[in-house]
């Protein structure tokens, strides 16, 4: 039996995410929890957010779990999720530049202007296709180009083109998915992706954090 | 290849049981919603929207706890409309799984309710609903006004500048409603939906008049919308989902099968 830390730092909503990862989780435990020694303790991160990237790291720095984030980040499997995955590159183009996490290399931008065609809705909103780059366990039966939900309106564009586990088509191909070591960060939110989303919280509940 | 056009089925819940109006006066049953949900989750829809359109204030809670046990057993996007009034009402809604929350009425009365909402908890979880009828007669240049009150109160807004406000004002998403076409099943108003739709960035769901497979698929391709909202033709199983999905699929359309 192993255990499953969802970080709570106030941002947003973390019953859909604790709840899809009971449902997968068989007797591995989820707690929700803002406790540095509970994270510390727990087998394996979940790091979520929605809203706004100055709150989200000004919330990080008050409550100190910026520093178990970047613990976290390289000591066992680490989830992040939409803007739990955004904060973890250097910086982020929005609420006219914040300072994230850096602790995979790279930015985020805004798709206004980077998404040349007529007619695209920002924000990216709905079901689309994820690319999977090489081999992952994370991937473990899912097929390449399942649909994951999205709702955002900047991508991360990581420096390394190694840290990008998947893409996504929406004007321009951007990082759907980043991968370093033991992190894997999503921008779509796998909790609301139905049974392409339940099947990769199952593999994260299974994965040892090697990739 | 790409992002797909959604389908969405509509729940109208009057204090805890799924009902859907004809012209908001024809009222059927049609079951409990978590059983509803569940069904439709497992035909393919791409959310699920549940109005809420209880009339009393003491059983509002209701739609609180239907939301957390839909949300303990479909994972996909909930948006929950109908009484939204205070940022609290949103706050309960989002804390029991819903991902957005649809404002109308409240909209109208305190446009700002919107920007302080969607400054709180992101755009991403606000849609802004829009009641709209054609004002103009036909040999006029097509307008439409803005209506509450499930379509029965005038307001003298237009449709057109009334969505490209509610952007501004930090609105995700437009739930558009022609109550011309509400009930009707005659199809979605084409005209309307790609007006408003070609209006504003941010996604819009049409909704209201939908009688046939063709309708969902009108409703993109010339109405340009990107998402489809329909309740009757699914509740009654004269569709399911699934059926809708692939006809709008052959039709050229990018659906998520």
């Amino acid at each position: 039996m192993s255990s499953i830390a969802i970080i709570d730092y106030g941002m947003g909503n973390l019953h859909s995410i604790a709840k899809a990862l009971e449902h997968v989780a068989g007797k591995n435990r989820v707690c929700v929890t803002s406790a540095r020694d509970v994270i510390a303790a727990a087998d394996r991160v979940v790091f979520p957010g929605v809203g706004a990237i100055r709150d989200c790291m000004a919330e990080l720095q008050r409550t100190g779990l910026d520093e178990v984030v970047i613990d976290v980040a390289r000591s066992k499997p680490l989830l992040g999720v939409c803007l739990g995955m955004q904060a973890l590159l250097d910086e982020s183009e929005e609420n006219n530049g914040t300072a994230c996490l850096g602790i995979i290399p790279g930015s985020v931008k805004h798709f206004k202007g980077n998404i040349g065609q007529e007619g695209l809705k920002i924000p990216h909103m709905g079901w689309n296709q994820v690319l999977q780059r090489g081999t992952h366990p994370m991937w473990k039966d899912i097929p390449d180009g399942s649909r994951f939900y999205f709702v955002h309106s900047y991508y991360a564009v990581p420096a390394n083109n190694n840290d990008v586990a998947a893409t996504t088509p929406y004007g321009i191909e951007f990082a759907s998915v980043i991968a370093h070591d033991n992190v894997f960060a999503a921008q779509f939110h796998p909790e609301k992706s139905q049974n392409a989303g339940l099947g990769l919280l199952t593999n994260f509940v299974d994965w040892n954090g090697v990739s | 290849m790409g992002l797909a056009k959604r389908i969405i089925p509509c729940l109208d819940v009057d204090a805890g049981r799924v009902v859907k109006g004809v012209r908001f006066v024809d009222i059927r049953d049609a079951g409990d919603p978590v059983e509803v949900a569940r069904r439709y989750d497992e035909q393919g829809a791409d959310e699920i929207t549940f109005l809420d359109i209880t009339a009393s204030s003491d059983q509002r809670e209701t739609m609180v706890h239907v939301v957390e046990q839909v949300a303990g057993e479909v994972f996909i996007p909930l948006t929950v409309g109908g009484g939204i009034r205070e940022i609290v009402d949103i706050r309960r809604l989002l804390n029991a799984g819903a991902d957005k929350v649809g404002i109308n009425t409240a909209a109208v009365s305190n446009p700002e309710f919107v920007r302080d909402a969607s400054e709180r908890f992101g755009s991403q979880c606000i849609v802004v609903s829009i009641d709209a009828r054609q004002v103009s007669s036909a040999e006029e240049q097509p307008r439409w006004e803005i209506f509450t009150h499930g379509g029965r109160k005038p307001t003298g807004i237009d449709a057109v500048e009334w969505a490209q406000r509610m952007v501004d004002y930090g609105a995700g998403e437009i739930l558009l409603t022609s109550m011309d076409r509400d009930g009707t099943r005659d199809g979605f108003d084409l005209a309307l939906t790609s007006t408003i739709s070609n209006a504003v960035d941010v996604p819009v769901i049409a909704s209201g008049g939908v009688g046939t497979l063709d309708h969902l698929v009108e409703g993109i391709l010339q109405g340009r919308a990107d998402a489809v909202l329909a309740a009757s033709i699914f509740h009654f199983g004269e569709f399911t989902i699934a059926e809708a999905k692939q006809y709008m699929a052959r039709a050229g359309i990018e659906i998520r099968l």
